[in-house]
C-alpha cells in the first residue's frame, strides 16, 4: 500500500522550490521542539556562578557536573521517587492489562447474552463522571487509601477507552474455530483465555501496555489528592516539589538556614539543580522514545478498528 | 465417525462446570469491582453538592445523615464572581484550542506527508511528536527556564535590545493566553496530526493520478481532492472536542503558570476551581457544586456533539 503512493509520487512531487520551503517549515517546527529541552539540558551542566552571571544560556560559558554531584550526595529521595514511579508503572500496567483484557474477551463474543448491557456500564463512565470530589470522598473516607501506593493505582486502573479498544482488537482477530474446537476439547473459558486469547492478543497488549506505562509514569495528579506522607513521593511529584521548594533536595543542616542566606550563598546550586532534576526525570522517556514510537502510533491506529 | 457435540455440551465446558456465560462473569468482576469503586459510588456521591458538609466530621456519616439543601450551594456558586471567570477561561480556551489544533495538525500532517524525502519525514515528526510524551511537570521547568524574572532565557534575550524591559512573566496575566496558547499546540499538535497522516496516507492515489491527467497543479489537487476528503474527518473531530469543551486540562492550567495567584484571572478553569476549592479551601459542598455543574453541562455537550456526528455520518459517532 505505502510502496504503491511512494511510487505513484515519482510524476507527482512537491516542486523543488515548495519542497524546500516545506523542509525549512518542518526543520523549524522540531528545532521549536528540541530547543527547549536542550536549554534545559544546558543549564542543567552550567555552574551556579555563571547562570547567576549570564542567565539560563543554550551555550554555557563553562561546564560542570555540581548540579548532578549534589543531586546525588544524598541519592535517597531520588532512589525511593524512581522506585516507587517504577513499582506502580509496573504494577499499574501488568494488573490493568490483564482486568481490562479478561473484560474484553465476553465483551468481543457474539454469544455472549449480556454483552451490550456490561458495554454499555464501561461506555457510561466515559461520557459521565462523579468527578473529582465525590471520587475523593469514597477514596478517603471509604477505602482509606490516602497515603498508600493503592491511591497511584487504583484510580488508572480501568480506562474504558483502552478496554474498548482492546475488545474491537479481540472482536476482529480471534479465530471462532480455534476457540469451538478448544471447547469441544473441554477447555474452560479462562483456559481458552489464557492460552489462546492472550497470546493472540499481543500487538494489542503492547500497545496499550504502552499507553498505560506512560499513564502511569507521567501522573504526579493523584500524589497532588492523595499523597501528603513525604515517603510516598514518586518521580513527578518529586520534580513538582522541587519545582516549588528548591530546599526539598537540601539535606538537614541546610534546612536549618533561611532560605535568604542559601541564595546569599552565589556557589551553593540550586537554579542549575532544579534543571538536573527534570533532566533525571525525563531521561528514561526521552532515551526509551525512539524505540516506543512504532507502538504508540500503531495503537492509536487500532483505536479507529470499529467493533 | 462424525461427532456432533450436545447442546449441553457446548454450553457447559470446563472442569468448573459453570455454564459459559456465568465463567463470563467471573472474568468480568475484577473490572467491575474497579468500575464500581472508581465511577459508579463516586456518581451517588453528587448528592454532596445538594447537602452542608463540614470537612472533617466523619463524610460518610456527613453524606448520609447531612443537611440537605437542594440548590443552595448552587446558588453560592453561582453568585461567586469564580463562577462566571473560570466558564468563559474554560470555554473560551478550549475554543481557541480547537481552532489552533485543526490548523497546525492537518498542516503539520500535510506537510509530513508530502515531503519528498521519506526519513527526513519521519524523523521530523518523530521530533514534533515528542512533547506529548513529557509530564506537565517537565513542562513546568521549561516554561520557566524561559520565563523566569532574572535568568530566563527570554528576558536575557530581551537584554539584548536596548530600551526593552524585562517582564515579570508569572506576575502579568497580559500574556499568559498566548503563552498557554502556545505551550498547548507545542505539545499536542504532534499527536493530534497522527489521525490526519493516517488518513491523508488512505487517499487512493489513483485520484491525484486522475487529478493531475486533468492538468491540475499540487495547490489544485491540495484544495480540490485532499481537502475535500478531510473534511468530514475534521468536523468529526471538532465535534466531538467541542463535546468536551467544559473539560480543561489541568496540569496545562495548574503546572505551567506555577500556581500564581496574580495570573488566577486568565488561568484558573473549572478543574483547577474544583481542585483549589476541595484541597486549599477544603470546601467541599461548594467544590462538588462546581463539579456537578461540570459533569451535567459536559454530558449535555457531548450527548449533543454525538446526535450531531450521527445525523453528519453514522460510522463516526460514538453510540
Amino acid at each position: 500500500m505505502t510502496k504503491a503512493i511512494r511510487s505513484s509520487r515519482g510524476g507527482n512531487a512537491l516542486s523543488p522550490a515548495v519542497n524546500a520551503a516545506a523542509t525549512v517549515l518542518l526543520a523549524l517546527g522540531s528545532l521549536l521542539c528540541l530547543f527547549p529541552l536542550a536549554l534545559v539540558l544546558a543549564v542543567s551542566f552550567t555552574p551556579e556562578r555563571v547562570i547567576a552571571l549570564n542567565g539560563y544560556s543554550i551555550l554555557p560559558a563553562a561546564l560542570s557536573l555540581e548540579a548532578y554531584a549534589f543531586l546525588f550526595a544524598e541519592p535517597l529521595r531520588i532512589v525511593r521517587a524512581y522506585g516507587i514511579t517504577i513499582f506502580t508503572t509496573v504494577t499499574g500496567t501488568a494488573v490493568g492489562l490483564l482486568f481490562i483484557s479478561l473484560y474484553a474477551y465476553p465483551l468481543s463474543r457474539r454469544d455472549f447474552r449480556y454483552r451490550r448491557f456490561f458495554t454499555f456500564l464501561v461506555f457510561f463512565t466515559m461520557l459521565f463522571n462523579g468527578g473529582l470530589v465525590p471520587r475523593y470522598l469514597v477514596y478517603t473516607q471509604l477505602l482509606h487509601v490516602k497515603n498508600t501506593l493503592l491511591a497511584l493505582i487504583l484510580p488508572l486502573l480501568v480506562n474504558g477507552y483502552f478496554l474498548l479498544i482492546m475488545r474491537s482488537f479481540l472482536s476482529t482477530t480471534l479465530p471462532e474455530e480455534a476457540l469451538e474446537s478448544a471447547r469441544i476439547d473441554g477447555a474452560g473459558e479462562f483456559r481458552i483465555f489464557f492460552s489462546i486469547v492472550l497470546p493472540l492478543a499481543k500487538p494489542a497488549l503492547a500497545s496499550i501496555g504502552l499507553f498505560y506505562t506512560l499513564r502511569y509514569w507521567n501522573d504526579w495528579f493523584l500524589s497532588l489528592i492523595y499523597i501528603t506522607n513525604d515517603r510516598i513521593v514518586n518521580l513527578q511529584y518529586l520534580m513538582y516539589r522541587v519545582q516549588l521548594h528548591i530546599e526539598e533536595l537540601q539535606n538537614a543542616s541546610m534546612q536549618n538556614m533561611s532560605l535568604q542566606a542559601i541564595r546569599e550563598m552565589a556557589d551553593i546550586p540550586s537554579e542549575n539543580v532544579r534543571m538536573a532534576m527534570a533532566i533525571v526525570g525525563i531521561g528514561p522517556v526521552i532515551l526509551a522514545y525512539p524505540f516506543f514510537r512504532r507502538y504508540f502510533v500503531q495503537g492509536l491506529t487500532l483505536g479507529s478498528i470499529k467493533g | 465417525m462424525f461427532h456432533d457435540p450436545s447442546a449441553r455440551q457446548l454450553k457447559r465446558s470446563g472442569k468448573s462446570g459453570l455454564s459459559r456465560d456465568r465463567q463470563y462473569l467471573l472474568m468480568m468482576l475484577p473490572v467491575l469491582i474497579v468500575l464500581i469503586l472508581n465511577d459508579y459510588l463516586p456518581m451517588f456521591g453528587i448528592v454532596v453538592a445538594f447537602q452542608d458538609i463540614r470537612y472533617g466530621n466523619g463524610l460518610i456519616q456527613g453524606i448520609l445523615h447531612g443537611k440537605w439543601v437542594g440548590l443552595k450551594n448552587f446558588e453560592f456558586f453561582t453568585a461567586t464572581p469564580d463562577a462566571f471567570l473560570i466558564t468563559r477561561n474554560t470555554v473560551l480556551y478550549n475554543g481557541a484550542f480547537i481552532v489552533l489544533d485543526l490548523v497546525f495538525s492537518v498542516g503539520l500532517a500535510y506537510l509530513i506527508h508530502e515531503l519528498g524525502n521519506r526519513r527526513l519525514s519521519n524523523m521530523f515528526h518523530t521530533i514534533i511528536l515528542m512533547p506529548h510524551f513529557l509530564s506537565f511537570v517537565v513542562v513546568s521547568y521549561i516554561v520557566y527556564a524561559f520565563l523566569h524574572v532574572e535568568l530566563g532565557f527570554v528576558n536575557r534575550l530581551l537584554q539584548s535590545f536596548p530600551g526593552a524591559d524585562p517582564v515579570r512573566w508569572y506576575q502579568e496575566p497580559a500574556y499568559w493566553p498566548f503563552i498557554l496558547s502556545l505551550v498547548h499546540v507545542w505539545k499536542y499538535v504532534g499527536y493530534n496530526s497522527i489521525v490526519y497522516l493516517a488518513a491523508l496516507k488512505s487517499i487512493d492515489p489513483q485520484l491525484y493520478e486522475a487529478a493531475t491527467i486533468d492538468g491540475a497543479g499540487k495547490w489544485k489537487q491540495a484544495r480540490h481532492v485532499t481537502l475535500p476528503l478531510l473534511v468530514p474527518l475534521m468536523i468529526v473531530l471538532t465535534l466531538l472536542e467541542v463535546g468536551k469543551i467544559f473539560y480543561s486540562d489541568f496540569g496545562l492550567f495548574y503546572q505551567v503558570p506555577l500556581d500564581s495567584g496574580p495570573l488566577f484571572p486568565v488561568t484558573n478553569v473549572l478543574d483547577t476551581y474544583v481542585y483549589r476549592s476541595l484541597v486549599n479551601m477544603g470546601d467541599i459542598s461548594m467544590a462538588a457544586a462546581a463539579g456537578v455543574y461540570q459533569a451535567f453541562v459536559g454530558f449535555v455537550l457531548v450527548l449533543g456533539a454525538n446526535w450531531l456526528v450521527r445525523r453528519y455520518d453514522k460510522s463516526y459517532s460514538l453510540f
